[in-house]
């Protein structure tokens, strides 16, 4: 016998979850961001300890001190939860593929006038160890930050930084093969002028409060770095040589954008939740933004030339306009 | 100038300058401050670089292959909801899985997601760093896509509607709760063996294949898509946690004594985790493709074994429990469906004798112990039941201070007889369900006496609500019970006569008749 | 006797010539049905070749793309771009 159940009208019996329809004040139906994300975290009865570090519950508020009425309210605007996250990085990583694949076809990075592939050489391919600072310190958000807003919101952050590390391995590879690659390592470890960004990214690898991590990494370094290389360099290579440095870091610069708005986010509901917050957020704000400035002022030097410092001071004053947009005193 | 392209890499070769190329030791910290964590086990790595990766994913390629999974996945929950999929499961009956999965599997995955992303930022080397992370935001998809598997099924079924309250508070997902809260609570290396490996490797197929592809014979398209979609991922955990292991006992023969308890202890932990996955196959799944038995032959005892003959070369011997796991596989499954239909006023899903072919099955199935321990007890409950008199027992359950499961498993040399061990720690006396468990306490007791058992917060006091006196010579503590795990009373009870049973059989009534 | 590795896979066009292919290459090799999935045991050592993948498939195929159809492996895994391998010790 053939049954047509979708000829079928049933009421239903409710129509979400008893802690999504408290959260939202009736029972009405929830979106799928709120059903993975919202409430989930346990709070209560955990069982044990940690033995790595007694003194916390396995999730503890504590662990940084910012206080938040609801740790819910770090929302992501981008509603990700790993459906949508995944599909936004697949269909990045189609078009990066296309990209990569019509340079290699057509021989452009070959082609490549040879005083723009050192800059490429000397400042991009390097940061890939900053993206893989940033993946590790993304991963200590992911592990030590309160509700599951924030946790996968961090976690997928590392992920993404994990592949920027990976797309700028690439572009090395496609400009000057392996050698690219060993010769900005050995600039990373070496040279004078990763010295200092070096220096911060392993400081902040030992910080302990994870709020003061997402400060140091998310908002200040990469706060400069991205409009910096990524988006100013950029423009500036591909005015004397081209769209091919664009075509090969356009995934860097997609993400960028998207991620401010989490970034932002965030740090309006902290600083919107009490004084205390905007007040200990701008002081990480602004001690980690002078020392980032101190640390890629040398690559900054090597990218611009005479013209650094008023480059480095523009992205200065547009970081500072963001963040007093989103609510803090940079 | 143009300068010649260079050469195509190997899959090996690019994955390496991919991963572990991008990893420097720091010198502007100690490595010993930026990774605190991997010393204090007794584990002893020598050389980070002899870790062999298994699967060599890029995360370009990553984002691709889950995107493509994640499309076709939604595509297809999307569809079995819009055309009232629920409704064309085998029998209501079904649905108490779903129920019980939700309570006990989401959750879990959350804290393997907690769980990873702290090994992806502690584990020193890049290579495991990275599979790690991985498989950090792979638990996050399957926590995610669970729910939303089973989010439709809330909208008409009772019991689904408060996991995530009852995730912290309800004593029969307390034994989950803390499998996984003493995993994460443990130092980096033995969360690998107890999750990458115990679970994922000898454990979780018991859960996913047999189980899922019953929940597919059952007309369960949601769950089963969402079941198979996660074991894809599953496979690249496995060989993690295998990978794992060998790399532990190759870097020095010192770390075979603690990894050989650790797997001792964690195959023990995931077994009796794996009861209630038994009663689900045997019980719970109105038509079945195989017996847990079955199942723990093919999925256990073969493929163990093919796993613990092969680390043999390493000095790692067949975890001390197999044997009785051997034994114990014919009676798991049957003691736990009583054990919860006992208590079937404090759970939110509802148990039911099963029928009379379906005691044919099980008898069939288990000719060793079925009838001559469990069917008469099963037949007599029948009985009781047409009589009006439905069995239940009210009585506050003692739980193992280890697994925290309620004491109810035999002795292993005795069917007929409950298994009950105890330990005095600091003068006060601890209860468990086996040796193993209480070899485990006796190890780490300063961990284990702060186990959360319910029964005993309940007796306390400490699930009454504010206010009441619970020193009080009246003091019931059972009265308070229901508020406390926001249990809905119409999702307790025996299957036969609930509102699920109705409202299905008028819903499926609805579309065959005009 | 040597321990059997195994692999399982969602049921689909894709798998039914993946299958295919590990029976080919895999003397040995026993095929087992289950609801929405297939089962392949092979003992001691299983290879999955790309171009015997290609062939039953029409295609181009990278091995990476059992991930999307995996339920289960059992053995050491080994991947190169041409040869994914399961094995035990013998």
């Amino acid at each position: 016998m053939h049954i047509d159940l979708r000829t079928i009208t049933i009421t239903p019996l409710r129509q979400t979850f008893g802690h999504l329809a408290r959260r939202m004040g009736a029972d009405k139906p929830a979106s799928r961001y709120f059903e993975a994300t919202m409430d989930l975290q346990p709070v209560e009865n955990f069982h044990y300890r940690p033995t790595w570090d007694p003194a916390y519950e396995i999730f503890d508020k504590t662990r940084t001190c910012i206080t938040m009425q609801d740790w819910y309210a770090l929302k992501d605007p981008r509603q990700y939860y790993y459906g949508p996250w995944t599909l936004a990085r697949g269909r990045m990583q189609e078009t990066a593929e296309a990209d990569f694949d019509l340079v290699e076809e057509m021989g452009l990075a070959q082609a490549y006038a040879a005083e723009g592939r050192a800059l490429v050489n000397e400042v991009f391919v390097p940061l890939r160890h900053a993206a893989w600072a940033s993946n590790i310190n993304n991963s200590f958000i992911g592990s030590y930050s309160y509700g599951i807003a924030m946790s996968q919101a961090a976690t997928f952050a590392s992920m993404d930084q994990l592949g920027v590390a990976q797309y700028l391995t690439r572009l090395g590879l496609a400009f000057d093969g392996t050698e690219s690659l060993a010769a900005a390592k050995d600039a990373w470890l070496q040279h004078p002028r990763w010295q200092e960004l070096r220096r911060y990214v392993e400081d902040v690898m030992v910080l302990k409060d994870w709020f003061e991590v997402f400060i140091a990494q998310n908002v200040a370094l990469e706060g400069l770095l991205y409009p910096l290389f990524f988006e100013r360099l950029n423009e500036r290579l591909n005015a004397t040589h081209g769209p091919v440095l664009s075509l090969l870091t356009r995934f860097q610069r997609e993400w960028f954008t998207e991620s401010s708005k989490w970034v932002d986010a965030v740090i309006k509901s902290a600083a919107a939740d009490n004084p205390g917050n905007k007040a200990q957020l701008s002081t990480w704000l602004r001690e980690w933004r002078d020392r980032a400035v101190t640390a890629l002022d040398p690559v900054v030097a090597r990218a611009f030339g005479n013209d650094g410092p008023a480059q480095l001071g523009e992205a200065v004053a547009q970081f500072n306009a963001r963040f007093t947009k989103a609510g803090l005193a940079p | 100038m143009t300068t010649a392209p260079p050469k195509k890499l190997s899959l090996k070769e690019r994955y390496t300058l991919m991963t572990r190329d991008l990893a420097w030791d720091t010198t502007y910290q100690p490595m010993s401050k930026v990774y605190p964590q991997v010393g204090y086990e007794g584990i002893k790595i020598h050389d980070w670089n002899r870790w062999e990766d298994p699967f060599r994913l890029t995360m370009d390629a990553y984002w691709k292959y889950q995107a493509e999974k994640e499309r076709k996945l939604y595509a297809i929950l999307d569809a079995f909801n819009q055309n009232n999929g629920h409704l064309t499961v085998t029998d209501a009956r079904y649905i108490n899985v779903l129920k019980l999965y939700l309570g006990s599997t989401p959750p879990l995955e959350l804290m393997a997601a907690r769980g990873f992303t702290n090994m992806g930022r502690q584990m020193v080397g890049a290579g495991p760093r990275v599979a790690c992370l991985m498989q950090a935001v792979d638990e996050y998809r399957h926590f995610q896509t669970q729910i939303h598997s089973v989010s439709n099924y809330n909208k008409y079924y009772n019991g689904l509607d408060e996991f995530a309250h009852q995730q912290s508070r309800m004593w029969y997902l307390s034994d989950g709760k803390s499998f996984f809260d003493d995993a994460i609570t443990a130092g980096p290396f033995e969360f690998m063996v107890a999750i990458g490996f115990a679970f994922e490797y000898v454990l979780t197929n018991i859960l996913f294949v047999p189980f899922i592809s019953g929940a597919a014979y059952n007309g369960d398209l949601a769950a089963m898509t969402v079941g198979f979609s996660a074991q894809s991922d599953e496979a690249r955990h496995m060989t993690l946690g295998l990978e794992c292991i060998k790399f532990l006992l190759e870097q020095d023969p010192d770390n075979l004594p603690i990894v050989q308890r650790w797997i001792d202890k964690w195959t023990w932990r995931g077994t009796r985790k794996l009861g209630a996955v038994g009663m689900m196959m045997d019980y719970m799944l109105p038509k079945r493709i195989m017996s847990f038995k079955e199942a723990w032959e093919i999925y256990f005892e073969q493929n163990g074994s093919a796993l613990f003959n092969d680390l043999a070369r390493y000095g790692i011997k067949v975890p001390a429990c197999f044997s009785q796991t051997v034994v114990e596989k014919e009676h798991v499954s049957h003691q736990s469906w009583i054990g919860f239909y006992m208590k079937s006023r404090a759970m939110s899903f509802h148990t039911w004798v099963p029928g009379p072919e379906e005691l044919d099955w099980l008898s069939e199935k288990y000719p060793n112990t079925f009838d001559r321990f469990y069917r008469p007890t099963l037949e007599h409950w029948d009985k009781m039941e047409k009589q009006g008199k439905r069995f239940v027992n009210n009585t506050q359950p003692m739980n193992c201070q280890c697994c925290l499961n309620t004491i109810k498993y035999n002795e292993p040399d005795d069917p007929m007889s409950t298994c009950f061990r105890e330990s005095v720690y600091k003068g006060e006396k601890f209860h468990f369900c086996s040796d193993h468990c209480k070899a485990i306490f006796d190890h780490e007791p300063e961990k284990y006496v702060q186990a959360y058992i319910s029964s005993h917060q309940a007796l306390q006091g400490n699930c009454a609500p504010e206010g009441v006196d619970v020193t009080a010579n009246d003091f019931d503590p059972a009265r308070y019970m229901n508020d406390f795990w926001r249990l809905d009373p119409r999702a307790t009870g025996d299957f036969n006569g609930s509102d699920d049973q109705k409202n299905f059989a008028a819903w499926r009534a609805q579309a065959t008749t005009n | 006797m040597s321990s059997n590795t195994f692999i399982a896979f969602q049921k689909n066009e894709d798998t039914r010539c993946i299958v295919e292919a590990i029976v080919d290459d895999n003397p040995g090799a026993v095929v087992v049905d289950q609801p929405a999935m297939v089962k392949v045991d092979v003992p001691g050592r299983m290879v999955i070749k790309r171009t015997t993948v290609e062939e039953k498939l029409g295609r181009e195929f990278d091995l990476q793309e059992l991930q999307v159809h995996l339920i289960t492996i059992s053995g050491h895994l080994d991947e190169t771009d041409d040869e994914f391998c399961l094995s035990w010790e013998q």
